[in-house]
């Protein structure tokens, strides 16, 4: 691996986990108001993916939706300012945690309702053969996702017009509050696509490396406008489903099973090892991100909130 | 002579022509539709821009929201409009609030192409009148032709719109034959159309009923009683003032459709008349729709549970 490549999906990860966990405590501080669900522990997966792909590119995400957000080049400052709900926001905070646009680096919606999203990025692959581009479309979705109905729907037309979809799940092993062998006997997401037949792979989600190449080898073909592939990648989402979550349907990661896991840490191990990363480069690049985090919470901050017109004035595009 | 069904093929077919970006999905539709509403659209404009699809409505939906944001102007067909409800997440939750989420970011030029209505024996599940609930909906327009002429014209003018736009045709319209202009324009949302003048009443009607408002008009008219019919052809945005203007001349008000009178959207129509017009009225508004229960199999049930001429009649009968 190019030293630069793995610095830059440190930063990534690293600017993702500072900006979620400066969101935590804004929620209870009440600056960040709403449902905000957060990724910290799964940021490799935004990092592998997102870094890859062009601002023509589409791509799609959860309710849980600012690590893919932060990886696909959105601006930090207004990210926290939708969160706040100020007029600087991305949207103007007319969407919020759940509902993030951001039309010029890619991201062409979170989506709040579980599944929702899926079929969204086939019509966007859609869009791209028709009108004769080379771009693709990336969804992200849980491992919760799988079992609806929109999902074997969308997954069949996917396959049936070859578009040239990625679909990738962030399989945490929990929907919400229950574990997965709760609401399914299919343990792998791979195995729930299997009957189509589409390429597809499972890798470990708190590998970003891992995830970086399974995900170039699919970009690679969907460029030239095959399709659909799944990704699964199997993480662990470290906090509650949401901010506030009590947590008491299952046990936390004892500290030092989570230092084997987290995604930011192996990769730094495995910087050290091979030599690209110099040992105080971890807590710069923290620092970095932190600094960078601060600012745009300042910058959130300075904006207003939106005038109450606007309330009224976006509901039909002119 | 044409119909509405030839209208609305004509229609689809020179926007296809127009706009390379214009494309239609749904379930047979490249076989022409159950109807035939798309027939010869395969033939013309291949299988890329017409595409069939597997009985998966909230994907279709989806597929063709997701088409809209990324450049596309999709025509989605919903074969009827009681399978809406198997797409109104996609519907409601993605396409009608893409636009206000985003902050402008986004828009979904989608049409919705559906149909409803009973007299068919289609039974409950194919024969409802749901527009109602889409009208509730911030971020739809909602078009509802009655004649072939207006079929033509407000699709046109739905595919060119930058929303979302459900447009509600009627299986009992679409073989009625009908003299359009050769060249049809485009006919604007929110401007209703005065059917027939008449000093007495107004009966503001929908789709079917429209006609139905004609044949009582022109039974009351040998009674003496003037009506005036007016089709706002749509329902959002909706031509308040056309409504209003009328009633300030014939001071007493009718509103029919063949939707369940409760909750139906003729009752968005007399809040919003009493609430601009309350000192031009001189008798209660009344309102024609169905019973409130679904639509029934049986014949002569079905026959009876539909709101046509003479209900509308005895309404306005009913205020003079």
């Amino acid at each position: 691996m190019a030293d630069h490549a793995g610095l830059e999906l440190l930063r990534t990860m690293w600017r993702i986990r500072v900006f979620e966990e400066r969101v935590g405590q804004l929620v209870r501080a009440d600056e960040v108001h709403g449902l905000v669900h957060l990724s910290v522990g799964q940021e490799a997966v935004a990092a592998g993916v997102c870094g890859q792909l062009g601002d023509d590119d589409a791509v799609y995400s959860s309710h849980r939706a600012h690590g893919h957000a932060i990886a696909s080049g959105v601006p930090l400052g207004p990210l926290m300012a939708e969160l706040m709900g100020r007029d600087g926001g991305l949207c103007r905070g007319l969407g919020g945690s759940m509902h993030l646009v951001d039309v010029e680096h890619g991201l062409l919606g979170a989506t709040g309702v579980v599944g929702g999203n899926v079929p969204l990025a086939l019509g966007s692959a859609l869009a791209a053969r028709l009108l004769g581009g080379d771009q693709v479309a990336v969804v992200f979705f849980g491992d919760g996702t799988v079992q609806g109905g929109i999902f074997a729907e969308s997954v069949n037309l996917a396959a049936l017009w070859r578009l040239p979809v990625i679909l990738v799940c962030e399989n945490n092993g929990f929907a919400e509050f229950t574990p997965r062998s709760a609401h399914t006997t299919v343990e792998r997401v791979g195995d729930v696509v299997a009957p189509w037949h589409f390429d597809r792979e499972t890798v470990d989600g708190n590998d970003v490396i891992a995830i970086r190449a399974a995900f170039a080898r699919f970009l690679a073909d969907a460029r030239v406008g095959n399709g659909p592939f799944l990704l699964e990648c199997l993480t662990h989402r470290l906090r509650g489903h949401y901010e506030g979550d009590p947590q008491h349907y299952r046990e936390a990661l004892a500290a030092e099973e989570w230092q084997e896991l987290d995604p930011i840490l192996r990769l730094q191990r495995l910087g050290h090892a091979e030599g690209w990363l110099d040992e105080d480069a971890p807590a710069r690049l923290e620092e970095e991100a932190r600094a960078e985090v601060e600012a745009a919470v300042e910058w959130a901050r300075k904006s207003p909130f939106p005038p109450k017109e606007l309330t009224t004035e976006l509901v039909y595009a002119p | 002579m044409t119909t509405y069904l030839e209208a609305i093929t004509t229609t689809l077919a020179a926007a296809m022509r127009a706009d390379p970006r214009v494309l239609v999905i749904g379930e047979d539709v490249a076989e022409g539709g159950p109807w035939g509403a798309t027939a010869g659209l395969a033939e013309e404009f291949g299988a890329e821009r017409v595409r069939n699809t597997p009985i998966s409505e909230a994907a279709i939906c989806g597929i063709a929201i997701g088409a809209a944001q990324s450049g596309l102007r999709p025509v989605v067909e919903i074969m009827f409009v009681d399978f809406v409800t198997l797409a109104l997440d996609q519907l409601v939750n993605q396409a009608a609030k893409a636009h206000f989420m985003s902050g402008g970011q986004l828009t979904v030029p989608l049409v919705l192409r559906t149909q409803g209505g009973a007299g068919q024996r289609g039974g409950a599940q194919h024969s409802q009148s749901l527009e109602a609930w889409l009208t509730h909906v911030p971020g739809l327009k909602v078009a509802m032709p009655s004649t072939a002429a207006d079929a033509a014209g407000l699709l046109t003018t739905a595919i060119a719109d930058p929303n979302p736009v459900v447009f509600v045709e009627n299986k009992t319209l679409y073989f009625r034959d009908e003299e359009v202009p050769a060249e049809q324009e485009p006919v604007p949302f929110g401007r209703a159309r005065l059917v027939r003048s008449g000093r007495d009443v107004t009966v503001v009607a929908l789709s079917r009923l429209v006609h139905e408002s004609l044949a009582a008009a022109e039974e009351l008219a040998a009674e003496g009683i003037e009506v005036e019919v007016i089709d706002p052809r749509t329902l959002v945005p909706l031509d308040l003032e056309a409504i209003v203007e009328s009633v300030s001349r014939t001071h007493r008000l009718v509103v029919a459709h063949e939707a369940v009178r409760h909750g139906g959207f003729g009752a968005e129509i007399v809040a919003l008349a009493q609430e601009a017009a309350f000192d031009q009225l001189d008798a209660p508004i009344g309102r024609v729709g169905a019973p409130f229960a679904p639509v029934p199999f049986s014949p002569p049930l079905e026959d009876a549970y539909l709101p046509g001429r003479a209900e509308v009649a005895a309404a306005v009968r009913g205020l003079v």
